[in-house]
């Protein structure tokens, strides 16, 4: 029987423990901290909070550890397919003799890591809704007060102050100072909010800061901000930064100024414009209620037109008696002739026939002496009867003599 | 000492804004008999009144609110001087 060539002493013999350290001592000690670019796979967290993922690129893979106390650090979420920069050390596993990479910092590769954690952030909340347009609620036209959260020093306080007084010199202002930025920023807004709204008279915030680095924006940016400008009690405009920031702060609010001008312009009309606005209004009334008593004049007529001057009325009045009393008076007077005329008229006719005209004709009227009966007929007479004859002048008394009946002609 | 608000004060601008309008609207229509369009005049008037006044307060109030060394919220007015 042969014997196994090289075979060495016990002693110099490893166990796969010791091989396993003496691996991670020595690869530790040659490679050191480094930096390492590669695509995110196979992500997972389990309840430790330690991220476990593989590291790769076109060929190769290794496996990756970043302990919850390193990675609690990130702003952002490491999510399968993303591309980043790691910095750590190498390992071995020794339990299963796996290589490992320790990742103390992650930096995404292409897009900074707050830009992520942002875009990350406004994805999820407007997959909620909290940026729908029909959040958005109207602003008061005239508050009673208006709320105000942001720093107590700084441009975005003064130039609101300023351009809020210059348009409502009577406007109640009520400030809540903060920090606006910094760990405990995101936290002060917060309770800031709560605090303000529970001013009855607030009807509503204007919440911001001045300009600066995403950094310095970044407490407008926290989720926990979001949420409490999206349940605020009272409408909210957010003012945060320049106009080229828009932070999640004023996607949330129910309007974004891109200055503090512009937001003391949101909230409160300018007592200029109203002013003249009242003017004009006071105008209409006036002419208004003039055209409907003009026109209530028409309506009356001719009548109005009389009733307004009183003595004009009585002059008319007055001509109108006039007239009538003329036109009276010549209707007498006619009448007057007429009747004179009808008069003469008769008296003329009358005079024709009367008696006396016969008798002055020559003929006279013949009445028996006893009865005074005018006599007609001659067949009535006897001789010796007597009679009186009426002439045109004078009477006389006559015996009738030879009484004869004839012929009108017989003379 | 009772709630007796000035009822002018519980009418919201914008509120009254509205009502003038449509009074004037109905004024320059001339629909009105006599006696309501000097009604809706007299109103108008009054309106444009009270509005006016609203605006001319010149006071203007800032406060700041803080917490006191209990703890507790108060308002202070600002110090009008107070550096930016």
């Amino acid at each position: 029987m042969q014997l196994p060539l090289d075979l060495p002493a016990l002693t110099s013999v490893l166990t796969v423990s010791q091989l396993n350290q003496r691996v991670r001592e020595t690869l530790d000690a040659q490679l050191g901290e480094f930096w390492v670019v590669g695509e995110i796979s196979n992500f997972r967290v389990p309840p430790s909070g330690h991220f476990y993922f593989s590291l790769k690129d076109e060929r190769s893979q290794i496996g990756a550890v970043m302990f919850r106390s390193a990675n609690q650090l990130l702003p952002y979420r490491p999510e399968d397919g993303m591309q980043v920069i790691v910095r750590g050390r190498i390992g071995l596993y020794e339990v299963r003799g796996a290589l490992q990479l320790y990742v103390e910092a992650m930096e995404p590769r292409g897009l900074g890591s707050l830009q992520l954690a942002f875009e990350q952030l406004k994805k999820r909340l407007a997959a909620e809704g909290l940026f729908a347009a029909g959040r958005k609620r109207p602003l008061p036209f005239l508050p009673r007060a208006v709320g105000i959260v942001t720093a107590l020093t700084g441009a975005a306080i003064h130039d609101l102050l300023v351009v809020l007084r210059a348009r409502q010199p009577g406007v109640r202002i009520v400030v809540r100072p903060v920090r606006v930025q910094g760990k405990e920023a995101p936290g002060d807004i917060v309770q800031a909010l709560t605090e303000i709204s529970r001013i009855a008279e607030v009807d509503v915030l204007i919440v911001g800061r001045g300009g600066g680095s995403l950094e310095d924006l970044w407490a407008f940016n926290d989720e926990r901000v979001a949420r409490a400008i999206a349940g605020a009690r009272v409408p909210v405009v957010s003012a945060v930064g320049h106009e080229i920031d828009v932070t999640i702060a004023d996607l949330v609010a129910d309007r974004r100024a891109p200055t503090p001008t512009a937001a003391a312009a949101m909230v409160v009309p300018d007592r200029r414009d109203l002013h003249a606005w009242l003017a004009r209004m006071a105008n209409g009334l006036h002419a208004g209620v003039q055209r409907q008593i003009m026109r209530q004049r028409e309506r009356l007529g001719g009548q109005a037109r009389h009733l307004r001057d009183p003595r004009q009325v009585l002059r008319a009045l007055q001509l109108r008696v006039d007239e009538l009393s003329e036109r009276a008076m010549r209707g007498a007077m006619s009448r007057l002739r007429l009747a004179r005329q009808q008069l003469r008229g008769g008296a003329e006719r009358l005079q024709a026939l009367s008696p006396l005209a016969v008798l002055e004709r020559g003929y006279s009227i013949a009445r028996r002496a006893d009865t005074a009966a005018v006599v007609r007929d001659a067949a009535s007479l006897q001789t010796g009867d007597r009679l009186r004859l009426t002439f045109a002048r004078g009477t006389a008394a006559v015996r009738v003599d030879d009484p004869r009946i004839h012929e009108p002609d017989d003379g | 000492m009772g709630e007796t608000r000035d009822k002018t004060k519980d009418l919201r601008f914008d509120q009254g804004m509205a009502e003038l309008e449509g009074i004037v609207a109905r004024l320059e229509a001339g629909e009105l008999p006599l006696e309501e369009a000097l009604a809706a005049f007299e109103a108008g008037v009054a309106l444009v009144r009270t509005l006016n006044q609203r605006l001319s307060e010149a006071e203007s109030r800032v406060e700041v609110l803080t917490r006191d060394t209990n703890g507790k919220l108060q308002l202070q007015p600002m110090d009008p001087d107070a550096k930016a």
